[in-house]
This record gives C-alpha cells, structure tokens and sequence, in this order.
C-alpha cells in the first residue's frame, strides 16, 4: 500500500497531522514517522500487548490498528502520562520495582491507566482482569498488580538513604524512570536516518543445501535494493560460538542449512523500497536433506559436524564414592524418567540493532547480554581487529540467557562494513523464535538410594540433551548438569553423566540455568518418591540430607561456608504445616478439586565452571565532585545498575546520589563479563566493591587520614572528616588524569576455581546460591487443569544487596518456572509466535510470599551470591510434586499441560 | 500493480466495489494483522470502518441484529436477555480487552478458526449470518456459513453485513465454558456453550455446543433431543453417558484427541449448569 493518506489526529493532547499510508500499523506511525517510540512492538499480533495505547479511551493494540482509524481520534502513548512530572501510576510502578527490564512497562502502563480512570482502587482480579492482555517475562507481575492496586495510595514516598547504607536498601532502581516514562532506548528504538533496513533469507527447512541464483536480476527487479550479501561476501573467519573451541556457527550458511530459520544470505536496500520485499522472491534453489529432530535419530544419523561422530557435541560426567554399589545395598531405592521440552526465552523485545562505520572502526549498538563476546565473535567474522570493533548495549528487552549469543551482530555489521552506510535490523517475532536459542529439551533418567534412617547413600544420573544444530551453550549445559543433579543434598556415592547431541533442532543454548532446572526437576521429583517409600515427610528428608558448612560436594569441594539450604528448607516449615493441614481438610470434603503441597530446592554454582570468568570494574571522581562508575555489567531487567553502584557506593562511602553511570560500551566500560550465570552481583560486585575499595583508600592518603574517616561530596569538594576535623579538597583545583578524573581506580575479580579431572572432581564455582521452594495447588481431577494458590519462596542470598530487586527477581524465575512446569512448549515449526507458544499471563501467577534467607558468604561482596537463575529452578519440581501430593499423578513430561495431568491421573488410578 | 485501498462510506458503495475488484475486508484488524505475517500486504484492502451503519446491536420485529462492525467489548456493554450471557461470557474470554475493543463479533466468524470463541454460543442461539452483495442478499444459519477450518461460505463480491438472532432463540439461561493452559490469552483446547429453557422443573428447551473438537464448532443435536422433556437434574448423568458424535477432535500441541474427547463431556455439563444456575436464578452476567 504505497498510496499516501493525510491524517489529522491528536496525540497526547496535541494535533498531528501527517501523510501515511492508510493500512500501516498505527504502531509503526507511532514509531516510525512520528518518533514515539516509548510504544514497543513484541509480536505484530496483538499476542503481548506491549504496543498498547489508547484511543478516545479504549486501549488497543497499536499493532492491529491501521492508520486510517486514528482520523479525528485522540490517541494517548507512554508519552503522554507523564504531565511535567510522573503520574500516579508511573511512580507506584517504581516505587514497587513493577519495571525490571521496561519493554513491557509501557504497554502496562497504558492498560492500566484505562483501568485506574474507571476504578481508581481496584482489587487484585479486577487488575488481572484489565492486565490479562499484557505479557511480561521479567517480573512475575506481582509487583505490576500491588503497583496498580496501589497506585493512588498515600504516603509511600522514598526514604533518603544514608551514605554508607545502600547496601540492604531498596532504592528506587537508577534506571527506572526512564523505563516508565517510555525513553529507555532498546534495540528497535533508534537508528539513522541514513540507515539500510537488512532483511535476513534463511532455510525453510530443517536440513538442506541450496544454490543462490542470478542476484543481480533481483536487483535490477527490486529498485532500492542495494546490495545482496552471502557467506562468499564474509572477510573473516564464518564461524563463531560463545565458546571458542566449539565455535561452529557460520554467520551465513555456506551451501548447507542445519535448521530451519538458519540465516543463509542478506538483502539491504532503503527502508521504503524493503518494506514491500517479500523474502520468498528472493532467487534460491534448495535441495532437502535428511533430517533428525530427535535424540535417537539423530545418534543413529550421519554426524551434522564432521568432527562429532553419533552427533555427540560433548559429554560432561562427575563421579564419586561408588554408586553402583551404594545403590545395591540401599535400603530403599527409587528410579525414574522425565522429558522436558524446547523452552523459548520468549522476552518481548525481539532481537535488534544497527551498524555503523565510525572512521575504520565498526560499531555495533543491540541488545544484548555480552557487549565483549559480540565484540569478539563479530570482529572475527569479519575479520577485524577486535579493537576495531566497538559494542554499544542499547537497553535490552529481557535476555534469559539467548542474547548472550550473538544474532544480528555479524550480519549489520557485514552490511555496515561492505557499504559504508549504516544498517539496522529488527527481527519479527517469528524469526526472533526461529533462529534463536532455546532451552535444551532433556530427557534424564535417575536411581537414588537411601538407607534406613532416610540419609541419601548413592544416585545415578544420566540425561542426554538436544543441542540442536550448533554448538551454542551446549558444553556449558553438559559440563553444569552433572555437578548440580544431585541437588543441594549430601550425595557419598554418585556418578552423572549428561550429552549434548545435535539435531537439526533449534539451537539450544543457555537459558536461566544452563541444564539444572531440567536435572533438578529428576532428582526432586525422585526425592519425593523416596521421602514416601521411607515414610518421612518430604520437607525434613530434605532436611536431613542437606548440604551444610564442612560438607563436600559430589565434586569433592569442600564447602567451607556460607551453605544455606538448610536454613531455607526450615524456614518453610510453619507454612508447610499449615498448608498440609489446609489439604487434608479441603479434600476430606472436596469431589472433582483437590489440593496438593509440593516443595523442592536448588543449588547454583555462581560463574562460569571452572573456568576463568573475570570482571573489571572502573570508576573515578570527576573535577565537578561526580562518582563516575564505568558500569559494564549489562543490565537486562535483573537490576545490576543499581545492585553494583549500591555495592560500590558502600564500598567508597559516598551516597548513591553521588554516582553517575556509563552504560556498557566496549569503548569506555572495561569488561565485566556476561549477564549470565548469576554472576553479575558476586563477580562484578565483587570487582566494584574492590575498585570502589582502592579508590577510597587513595583519597584516605591524598588526605591523609585512617579508614575511619568519612567522605562527602559538597559543590566541587570532596570533604573528608574524621574526629571532628573536616578538609575539603578543593577537586577543580586538582590535576585530572587523563580520562578525565581527579581520583580513579580499577580493579579485577576472577573467583578462584580449579579445573574439573576425568571424574569431575575439583572445584568448579567459588560460591553457590541456594534455595526452596513450597507450593500449594488444586487439581482439577476431571479436566487436569492445575490452579496454583500459593508459592513461598526461601532464597539464601547471602546478603541482600537490594531486597525489592531480590523479590523481583525470585517472582519473576517463578512465573517462568510455571510456565517449564506447565504451559511452554516450544514445537518447532509450529509454535513460533506469542498465541501458540503460551507463557504466563497476570493470571496465571499466585501470590508469592519471599523469604530472602541470608548466610553471608566468604568470598561474595558483602556476603552476597548471586540468585537470578536459582530462582526458577525449584519452581517446576514443587510444582510436579504438589501435583502428586493432590492425585497420585506422576508426571513425566512437561509442560504438564492438562492432557498430560489427565492421563497421568488415569495412570495413577490404576496402580492402585 | 498497484494494490488498491478503499473506505467506503456507505454500504452500497462497498458493494459496489467488491463486486469491481477483489479486495480483502479489513475490519478490527485482529486476523487481519496477524494474517499478514512477515510479509508485505498483496491484496487491495476494503477497510469497512466507515461503515456506521453497520456497527451495534439493533431490535427488529423478529430478531435481534449484531452488526458487522460490532466489536466483543460492544457486545459486553449491551443489555442483553440472560439468553446472550454465555455470548458475553465468551465475549470476555476472545483474546484481550485490546482485542475485544477492536475485534467484532463477525470477523470472528469470518476468520473461521475452529477454535473461534464466538461460534459456540451463536449456535446455541441459532444465529444467522447476513450476508450481501451488490442487489442480493442471502441469510445462512452458522452451520452452513462455516464449511470447514478456515472456509467459509462467503461468495466472490460478498460481505457479512450482520448476524441476526430470531427471538425464538433469546429464551432461558446461558453459559459458556472454555477450557485453556493458561488464564488469560489463550487459545482453546476446547469450549462447550449451552442454553436451557425450564418449565416446572423440566427442561423445555435447550441448545449445547462444542467447540475446538471439530473443524467446525457443533450443536449437539442428539444430546439435545435426549435432554428436552428430562427433570433438569438428571441433565448431568444423561450427558455422561452420551458419547458424542458430532466430535472428530484432533491431536495437536494444545492436547490430544483423547483429552478434548473427555474433557467435552465434562465442559459440557459444566456448562450446562452454568446456564441452568442462570435460568433458576435469574442471575446476570
């Protein structure tokens, strides 16, 4: 539709009139040619509602309204909440950490406001009801619901916090107000004006080879069109991977697809003329292949890498004691099997970001997880120096684990090398789902034993993993299981073994937790089976097997501190008691419901496995008595902007106030690693605090004084007191150093770990985070629907740096543990939008009540660990249990959608 | 070639230009949108969004007239006869309140999703589409619009223009029952619709329906029959032993032939009740 219409409108108060074409999305109107872009586009369907607005007072999806419907309309955006300050609701939103990464924000905030003008105190069904359109994968919406019930409540305004307290506070996060005012920039929401819009061909199918045809006649039949690039066009090396040895990915496939969705070449041209591109007209002759998408298949096929016979990709195995033989002599022993499912990350920011020259150096602003390593893979497939490469995170719209592998990166920055002219991507949803990684379907089969006074004697594990068709995360998937599958449990006798196989699956790659929720939902399911064999309640077996201080691993690690299981594990009691009680009594008189209580636990090695995982950390005190913090961990909702500034500001003794952040850019923050791996708040904490440290103690001797003195910032003056004597240092008058600052420091922290041997013994992570999790449910035995009521959630975090960010993060593992457990199930091919592919909704999370447990570690800044995977980990097993507690159903493949509960309930009734 | 838009402002001139062109009809836009994939548009497009007279609920001697353009939150607002609760109860589960503000009631039928929350209890009023073209007019039951997964009846040159109720239908309590794997937002495993006429304790009249177990969502004709003239109470046994064969569900990612085959049977009761629970107690949706 190229015709042009005249439209006259109001927006957010003010008239607009503009020519546009009368079917385009009103969301790309909003965007595109009228720069509000606070409204975000996650699906082009109407499936994630972040693209709500309202329209003469109904909220709508901007998606699914054409253009010519807004002639004579009032139209309200993000933008237009605000009024000089924040609304109501904005504030509430911040006020109770309802942002985490923000894409969604904007979209809930519009919903909401339709719902506050009609009911300013809304009840909490009354909320979902309104919010039900609304996904959000960060947050586990409990804090969006108590935001908007709450958001005309008085007297909730932010205590000030004082120097030298951050640490244990909850201010409101550094990056939220702009998450809620809708100027958060992410990956779609800018690029120049001059930029190419690059459209990525990829495989229809699974397996295949294909030959490009006559390119230039395409082009001469597509004006606009500048440029078609292919594998032939890539200067460097066409192969990269998050882990190096292992790198086998090529940006653009040679002459052979391995998956469907697979990029195999790329057409640039000028945003118009691409808007009418159809990638089906573009000239390829493909040739199908024999495919494999499952395991067995794909052992029994030829191998997708040559160098990987029986398409093993890698093996990772712990032993210890003697398994076999504990198991033998045990007094009660239990096996089982379960199959997990492809788990997509489904964050509602779809992959996006642009390219451009900066005389001959390359930049690259995306989202992402891994500013460095997209730096280094990228700068390799083309070629390049990495110094000659330069990362810029644009705000990143929920990560989960698959923006720490590189997407678009390579592919505009190929366009913005070959062409000079800036180039930008933004995948569809579709393509998002298609060509990035998921979750590793598992399917694990386990043995553990115990002796007669209910003390765990041996296990037995063995899972293989579908990797799909590349590398990715694999390794780290098959390495981290087998040190985690015995659970936070003493284990004596152990032996686990897990494969990472290719298929011409998706890529299955990292996502929150890299293997351990899938093992963790064998072992806890096994451990409530036993727990009822041996007739002990299944909360103090837990109990009794804990891991404590003094304790060593399957691993051989001596755990010589800060072991907090246990103390999770006790603190569900009183709720575990009252919950059975409340189950007994309701299904003594109930007929088609019945309650179920289930709970479970995890454990997390915090970092890379044995590997070096180092993070750096700057910051400096400019002449115009600034904290400057070089803040190179990405944030991507979780919180690390203010969790690493709050440990620095602590660290330095200076007020949050005080600080100013540089985002991460490979130019100015120096590498602070992956947001992966809860590792953020331990390592670069640790590196802040440590650099933060070095930096006090340089002004304590600029000035002269002990570590007792306190510091403040006044006008241009560092003041330093101590004992009554107060000096001010007169920071314009001092010499800066080159970068610019009076004072600066800049530290490392790589935690100390040893490399696993044959048998997996060593010590792979410096510090684990732990954790248990109770959940209450009810059953519909005649449908096999499940409704859950409650979850409580203990998290020994070791010291909660910002507890409203822990809360936030625990609600939100929680909501995407619900949905492992039992709604996501990524089919490829078929389930590759938001309305087939179903994760949680508003009304699909319980309340949830936290308890942040805190055994301080010795290593961790401040005592902390980190916590942001730990926290969907116990999730699906409780849940599976819970399920078992109600009806005697096992379950043995998630999601446990309804039919699979229902069969699982026949299959219970006649064992009996 | 330059694909065409147009938006009439009347509903003759938008006969007029089917019957000219092709064109594909744009409504609320909630199938159109995402109908169009990744992909450029490649069809003229009739956007019928000018079209006032075709949008709201409207009284006629003999029927009650849904028009095209009404929308499900249209639907929810209008005071309706307890014979429309479980139209509006379904109306609340289409999609999302953003849906449910632009989708209509006809394009929901149009787009003939076999999982299409509107059509169980439009069968259960027997609903007929109103369908025109240029000088012509025709008027089909739901059963003869709807011909398969995605296809419908609806000649070249032709708009649905409006659904029409006969007030025969708008008697006794209704319910709908929708059964998905999450809360919000979903797509059915299966739906069941019922509407039940009482005198003296037994049922005089009633209309059950079944949808996402067919291609076509059904009136369960049989049951019916079996049902009318029974105490009210016994109304849940009766429809336990029935073994429906209106059904041929499909195993897909939502849940298996066997599951929508069994849980049919227990939505249908439930429904059922639903609307018996409305017919005893008189109560609103």
């Amino acid at each position: 539709m190229n015709h042009f219409h005249p439209l006259s409108f109001e927006i957010n108060g003010r008239p607009v009139t503009i020519d546009a074409p009368p079917v385009e999305r009103l969301s790309t109107l909003l965007r595109d040619r009228l720069g509000l872009t606070g409204t975000k586009v996650g699906c082009d369907a109407g499936d994630c509602g972040a693209c709500s607005v309202i329209i003469d007072g109904e909220v709508v999806c901007a998606c699914l309204v054409p253009a010519a419907s807004v002639q004579g309309a009032r139209v309200q955006t993000v933008e237009g909440l605000a009024n000089g300050t924040l609304s109501a609701l904005q504030r509430s939103f911040l006020r109770h950490g309802a942002a985490q990464c923000g894409i969604c924000t904007p979209g809930l905030l519009m919903t909401a406001t339709t719902l506050l003008d009609r009911n300013r105190s809304p009840s909490e069904a009354d909320v979902q009801d309104a919010l039900g359109g609304v996904l959000c994968r960060c947050t586990g919406y409990r804090k969006i619901v108590r935001a908007v019930m709450d958001a005309f409540a008085e007297g909730q305004e932010e205590e000030e916090i004082a120097p030298g307290r951050a640490v244990g506070a909850s201010p409101i996060r550094l990056d939220g107000e702009r998450k809620v005012s809708g100027a958060e920039v992410f990956g779609a929401d800018e690029r120049p004006a001059d930029a190419l819009s690059v459209l990525v061909v990829r495989s229809p199918y699974w397996h295949a080879t294909f030959e490009i045809g006559d390119t230039d006649e395409f082009l001469r039949a597509h004006p606009g069109i500048i440029a078609i690039f292919t594998a032939k066009d890539i200067p460097g090396r066409n192969r990269f991977g998050v882990i190096a040895p292992f790198a086998d990915q090529p940006a653009l496939a040679e002459n052979r697809a391995r998956f469907r969705g697979e990029a195999v070449a790329l057409i640039a041209g000028e945003r118009q003329a691409m808007m009418q591109v159809d990638p089906a007209d573009f000239p390829i002759t493909w040739r199908e292949l024999p495919h494999a998408l499952g395991i067995d298949e794909a052992r029994a096929s030829a191998p997708l890498h040559e160098d990987r016979p029986g398409n093993l990709l890698t093996q990772g195995f712990v032993a210890s004691g003697k398994p076999d033989a504990a198991l033998a002599a045990a007094h009660a022993t239990v096996s089982g099997e379960v199959e997990t499912s492809f788990v997509e990350h489904a964050y509602i920011e779809p992959e996006a970001g642009y390219a451009f020259m900066e005389g001959d150096t390359l930049v690259i602003k995306a989202c992402t997880q891994a500013p460095y390593m997209d730096r280094d893979d990228t700068a390799a497939v083309l070629g390049l120096p990495p110094e000659k490469v330069r990362v810029v995170a644009l705000a990143t719209g929920g990560g989960f684990g698959s923006k720490l592998d590189v997407s678009l990166q390579p592919l505009v920055g190929l366009v913005a090398l070959k062409t000079g002219r800036p180039a930008a991507i933004v995948y569809s949803r579709a393509e998002s789902m298609r060509s990035t990684t998921k979750r590793h379907p598992a399917r694990m089969k386990a043995t553990i034993g115990a002796d007669r006074n209910g003390r765990i004697t041996g296990m037995i594990f063995e899972g293989d993993f579908n990797t799909g068709a590349y590398a990715s995360w694999g390794p780290t998937v098959a390495n981290r299981v087998p040190v985690h599958a015995s659970g936070p449990y003493v284990t004596p006798n152990y032996r686990a073994t897990a494969r990472a196989i290719h298929t011409n699956g998706p890529i299955a790659g990292a996502f929150r937790g890299f293997g351990v929720p899938q093992a963790t939902i064998m072992q806890e399911t096994l451990y409530d089976r036993l727990a009822d064999k041996l007739s002990i309640d299944r909360l103090e077996f837990r109990i009794r097997n804990a891991l404590a201080d003094g304790d060593r691993t399957t691993c051989g690690q001596l755990l010589s501190g800060g072991v907090g299981i246990r103390q999770c594990l006790k603190s569900l009691r009183p709720r575990w008691h009252k919950a059975l009680a409340a189950a007994v009594e309701f299904n003594a008189q109930a007929q088609k419901l019945r309650w179920g209580v289930g709970v479970a636990s995890c454990w997390y090695g915090c970092g890379n496995t044995s590997l070096p995982n180092p993070s750096t950390m700057k910051l400096g005190i400019t002449r115009d008595a600034r904290v400057v913090l070089h803040q190179g961990a990405v944030d991507i909702g979780q919180g690390a902007n203010t969790v690493i500034t709050q440990i620095a500001a602590d660290a330095l003794g200076l007020p949050l106030s005080a600080f100013t952040l540089l985002s991460p850019d490979t130019s100015i923050t120096p590498d602070a690693g992956k947001t992966s791996a809860s590792r953020q708040t331990y390592v670069s904490g640790k590196a802040a605090a440590l650099a933060a440290s070095q930096l006090r103690e340089k002004i304590l001797r600029h000035a002269n004084v002990s570590d007792a003195a306190q510091l403040a910032l006044d006008e241009e003056c560092l003041v330093v007191s101590e004992g009554g004597v107060r000096r001010a240092i007169m920071l314009s008058q001092l010499p800066s150093e080159e970068d610019g600052y009076v004072f600066a420091a800049e530290a490392s922290y790589d935690p100390p770990t040893s490399p696993l041997d044959e048998n997996g013994q060593g010590v792979p992570y410096a510090v684990y985070g732990y954790g248990a999790q109770l959940v209450e449910l009810e059953v519909d035995v005649t449908l096999g629907t499940v409704r859950l009521i409650r979850i409580t959630a203990a998290h020994d975090v070791g010291r909660a740096i910002n507890p409203l960010l822990a809360e936030g993060q625990i609600e939100g593992g929680i909501a995407q543990g619900i949905g492992l457990a039992l709604m996501e199930e990524y089919v490829p091919g078929r389930t590759e939008n938001l309305h087939d592919y179903l994760i949680p909704t508003i009304g699909d999370v319980p309340e949830i009540e936290t308890i942040l447990v805190e055994v301080p570690d010795p290593e961790g800044p401040f005592g902390a660990k980190g916590l942001g995977e730990h926290v969907l980990i116990p999730t699906a097993p409780a849940i599976l249990n819970a399920i078992r507690h109600a009806t005697g159903a096992e379950i043995r493949r998630v999601p446990a959608t309804p039919a699979r509960v229902l069969e699982a309930i026949h299959a219970a009734g006649r064992r009996q | 070639m330059a694909l065409r838009y147009a938006k009439p402002a009347g509903l003759e001139e938008a006969l007029r230009l089917l019957k000219e062109d092709r064109w594909k009809i744009l409504a609320g836009g909630t199938d159109f949108y995402p109908s169009l994939g990744d992909w450029p548009l490649r069809e003229n497009v009739l956007d019928i969004n000018g079209l006032a007279e075709l949008r709201g609920i409207a009284e006629t001697q003999t029927h009650l007239v849904i028009g095209a353009r009404t929308t499900w939150t249209d639907v929810i607002y209008h005071p309706l006869p307890a014979a429309f609760d479980g139209l509006k109860l379904a109306a609340r589960e289409v999609g999302s309140i953003q849906i449910q503000n632009r989708g209509t009631v006809a394009g929901n039928l149009g787009n003939a999703s076999p999982a299409a929350d509107g059509v169980p209890p439009l069968l259960t009023l027997d609903a007929q589409i109103e369908l025109r073209m240029l000088g012509n007019m025709r008027r089909l039951p739901v059963s003869s619009f709807l011909l398969g997964n995605r296809e419908t009846a609806l000649a070249p040159g032709e708009m649905i223009t409006g659904i029409r109720i006969p007030k025969a239908a708008v008697q006794g309590g209704s319910g709908f029952v929708k059964l998905g794997a999450r809360r919000y937002l979903v797509i059915s495993i299966a739906m069941a619709a019922a509407r039940v006429v009482l005198a003296h304790g037994k049922i005089e009249d009633v209309a059950l329906s079944v949808g996402a177990c067919s291609a076509v969502a059904q009136r369960l004709r049989q049951l019916e029959e079996g049902l009318r003239g029974m105490e009210a109470d016994r109304a849940a046994s009766i429809i336990s032993d029935y073994d429906f064969p209106e059904l041929a569900p499909i195993d897909d990612v939502r849940g298996t032939a066997g599951y929508r085959r069994s849980a049919a049977r227990e939505i249908v009761i439930r429904a059922f009740l639903q609307a018996l629970e409305r017919e005893r107690g008189g109560l609103a949706a």
